[in-house]
């Protein structure tokens, strides 16, 4: 059944219908990765605002190329070189990029809401690429996605997330999506990064201090990554931190043997993985990245690639 | 939109007499099926062109095979065809370099489905001939568009709709014209 779409904010609102469409619109994107020419001519004349106040390269050059695949083009603001460190609001920022008439806005930026907050004051469809520690939306359903080509259907897995939980919106987003299937959470890091309130979220969670007892029976590990500027908040010497949570062979044996291995990215190897295990048959971190343009393209075909104002006499017009 | 049935144009019977005699003249005017595919334009092109490969199968006993286009993603309308068009996936399995390819559809109309489908397939490759296969031509090109193999012409006006109803989709099987009535 279709589903309507007018911004994509977070996973939190949306239902697992609505997931599941997602996900099997990502499909088509997928296959057009394998076409010797990968440029459609779908959203031409369209141009997308990529609005990053927070550094980032990987999901930047991930929404331009899906932009540029589908035949956009693309606005690129950029925070070290926006007139942001001149002292403007973000609300004159995005509006100015607004008033050169982009069709939608994707934003990353480090306070949680932003996206929202713009997506109330805009006309056009916003998509948020990462707001604080809040959503990563699109991370999450490519990650759904990885999961659901590997293991056929995504209700009922054991999910082990590693690492830094507090700060992570990856985690949080995650939590959300596979908490909508059923799935059963295993989080594990220094106890300084295990937020209590998670468990408010009403999904069947666990805080466990053992990574050994968190990959126990697991059939997904998201691996996150360390941020060692954030390693002295828990006093933890990085020495330390391998030591007790890194995602070693043994320790993934542990898991299911058809367990897969997540990582948002990018990779600090050795620190939060070990290089066997990222490198190895269990490992999908390229496959993320390749799904991760399926899942972007769909998103902008489906906010863009139509216009749901005029939407109901255009139903009635259909040839 | 509301539409009134006007008249039974074909029934189940001459929809499988036509898919036939199209099926013969493909690989007559083709001069055998060793270099031909089929390819079913979504959604109702995918049966027809299925049902094609399947009467090839007795005449010339060989497998011809068929792929299916999905054309939303190459569309000139999509803003206005409806709030958020579906996505199907296309499946072609083979190269399509150097193919003589048959696009099948159940209607053409406008002509513009064909120009989005030739869009779809020359992204795949370099075919060395496309042909059009159509159930029903309904008359009103837009575009320079025409059909080599055709089931049946039929005059139409704006307000009149050629509805093809197969099995696989509809759970019924004939060609209906019906009108939209406001």
């Amino acid at each position: 059944m279709p589903q309507r779409f007018r911004h994509m904010l977070g996973i939190e609102p949306l239902s697992a219908e609505q997931i599941v469409f997602l996900l099997d619109q990502s499909k088509p994107f997928q296959e057009i990765q394998r076409h010797p020419l990968k440029k459609l001519a779908t959203l031409r004349g369209k141009t997308v605002g990529l609005a990053f106040f927070e550094p980032s390269t990987r999901t930047r050059i991930s929404f331009s190329t899906a932009a540029a695949r589908l035949g956009a083009d693309t606005m690129n603001l950029q925070a070290e070189a926006s007139s942001l460190r001149k002292g403007e609001s973000l609300l004159d920022t995005l509006r100015t990029l607004d008033a050169m008439k982009p069709d939608c806005i994707v934003m990353r930026h480090s306070a949680a809401g932003a996206p929202e907050f713009i997506a109330g004051r805009l006309n056009i469809p916003v998509i948020n690429a990462g707001d604080g520690a809040h959503e990563h939306p699109t991370q999450a359903l490519l990650d759904a996605l990885t999961i659901r080509d590997r293991k056929g259907d995504l209700a009922g897995l054991n999910v082990a997330i590693l690492g830094d939980i507090l700060h992570s919106r990856v985690a949080r987003s995650n939590i959300h999506l596979f908490g909508k299937f059923g799935c059963r959470f295993a989080l594990c890091g220094p106890a300084m990064w295990l937020p209590r309130e998670f468990e408010c979220l009403g999904y069947p969670l666990r805080r466990v201090a053992r990574v050994e007892e968190a990959l126990e029976g697991a059939d997904v590990v998201i691996v996150l990554r360390v941020q060692q500027e954030r390693l002295h908040e828990p006093a933890l010497p990085l020495e330390e931190y391998i030591l007790l949570y890194q995602l070693t062979p043994e320790r993934l044996a542990r898991a299911r043997p058809d367990a897969l291995v997540l990582h948002p990215g990018p990779m600090n190897r050795g620190v939060e993985i070990d290089p066997a295990v990222a490198d190895g048959p269990q490992s999908c971190v390229l496959e993320q990245v390749t799904n991760g343009l399926a899942v972007r393209m769909a998103l902008l075909f489906l906010l863009v690639g139509s216009t749901p104002a005029d939407a109901k006499d255009a139903a009635d017009a259909a040839h | 939109m509301r539409v009134v049935e006007k008249q039974q144009l074909m029934s189940a019977t001459e929809i499988d007499r036509t898919v036939q005699r199209l099926a013969h003249e493909i690989v007559e005017k083709s001069g055998g099926t060793a270099n031909l595919a089929l390819i079913g334009i979504r959604r109702r092109g995918v049966p027809l062109a299925r049902r094609v490969a399947q009467a090839m199968r007795g005449i010339d006993g060989v497998e011809v095979p068929v792929g299916t286009l999905d054309i939303t993603l190459y569309r000139d309308d999509l803003s206005t065809v409806a709030p958020q068009p579906v996505l199907q996936s296309s499946d072609i399995a083979f190269p399509v370099d150097d193919k003589d390819l048959i696009l099948i559809d159940d209607v053409l109309y406008t002509g513009r489905t064909i120009r989005a489908a030739m869009n779809g397939l020359f992204d795949l490759g370099r075919p060395r001939s496309v042909r059009l296969c159509v159930l029903i031509d309904r008359g009103h090109r837009e575009l320079p568009i025409e059909a080599v193999f055709v089931g049946r012409h039929v005059q139409t006006s704006d307000t009149e709709i050629i509805e093809v109803r197969l099995n696989e989709v509809d759970h019924e099987e004939r060609v209906m014209l019906v009108e939209r009535v406001s």
